[in-house]
């Protein structure tokens, strides 16, 4: 286990979200494919501040603000997506051409 | 050990997460996406982050439970009998995510990383609550707001129906006698002023 290592498996995990939230075309499986990137981002933090920081605190504060940042896109995500389906009984991408209301 | 730990963990983080978007029923996906947090919690049990990791498994299995609520409120697969394969632009997708994981790997590959591992023995949860107590306060607090204000937002977009009726009618209280005037003060022009209806 060195940094590489943990580097290249958030690599991957990044690369996967990043092919979900493209390719899905519903909702909530797009934000599946957000949190798996954010998940991702959170390892790639845990492995810097494991083998480069030299246990500064700060690099710890750093991953609880990305899992704040984690509960708050699912929330304000959740929240959008049932907007969206009440306006306009609508739950996938292609179902919406404009951002008017 | 920790080795073949981490190779396990790593592979069953990889390996759930893309079954999220493989197998046919959006709760299942969830379930995989859940499966692939507690891996990547327990590898920062193992990177020595105990707290993180452990706070990572219990919030995520919170979140994914959440998450699956509301798989069953707009899935339109339930139970995943048939194949489900909801994809659009698959074939940029794929190449995107190739192409953002080869370039990160040779990133990740190519530069001089600085190495500086957690001393052993280090007291990292203790130094953790006494940064976020001291001088990080003001950076967690703000967390802490930014979390309340996601609430307030969450409910405001989510909720319909005010205390006297549907919000995007805007709505009248009722009359202080059966069948008077609406109590309060009157929206202008019937709550027009709020609305932006598209289309000027």
């Amino acid at each position: 286990m060195t940094l590489v290592s943990v580097l290249i498996v958030a690599a991957a995990l990044i690369g996967i979200g990043l092919y979900g939230a493209l390719s899905q075309q519903s909702f909530v499986m797009l934000m599946m494919g957000l949190e798996l990137m954010l998940n991702g981002a959170l390892l790639a933090v845990m492995g810097f501040w494991s083998f480069s920081l030299g246990g500064m605190p700060e690099g710890q504060l750093l991953a609880v603000i990305v899992m704040a940042v984690m509960a708050v896109e699912m929330a304000v995500g959740f929240a959008l997506v049932v907007a969206v389906y009440r306006k306009r009984q609508a739950d996938m991408t292609e179902s919406l051409k404009t951002m008017r209301h | 050990m920790t080795d073949a730990l981490f190779l396990a963990l790593s592979a069953l983080a990889i390996w759930s997460g893309w079954r999220v978007f493989q197998v046919d029923s959006m709760v299942r996906a969830s379930f995989q996406l859940m499966v692939s947090f507690i891996a990547v919690g327990l590898i920062a049990v193992l990177l020595a982050a105990s707290y993180i990791g452990i706070a990572t498994i219990f919030m995520m299995a919170v979140e994914m439970m959440v998450m699956a609520l509301f798989m069953v409120m707009f899935m339109m697969n339930p139970a995943g009998l048939n194949p489900m394969s909801m994809v659009h632009q698959h074939r940029f997708a794929v190449a995107a995510g190739i192409v953002v994981f080869a370039g990160l790997s040779a990133a990740v590959l190519l530069s001089d990383l600085p190495s500086h591992p957690v001393p052993e023995g280090k007291d990292v949860v203790r130094d953790l609550g006494h940064e976020l107590l001291g001088p990080s306060m003001l950076i967690f607090e703000t967390a802490g707001v930014t979390l309340l204000a996601t609430m307030i937002g969450a409910v405001v977009l989510s909720a319909r129906s005010g205390r006297y009726g549907a919000s995007d009618h805007g709505s009248l209280p009722p009359g202080l006698t059966l069948g008077g005037e609406p109590a309060g003060r009157k929206p202008d022009e019937a709550g027009s002023h709020h609305h932006h209806h598209g289309g000027h």
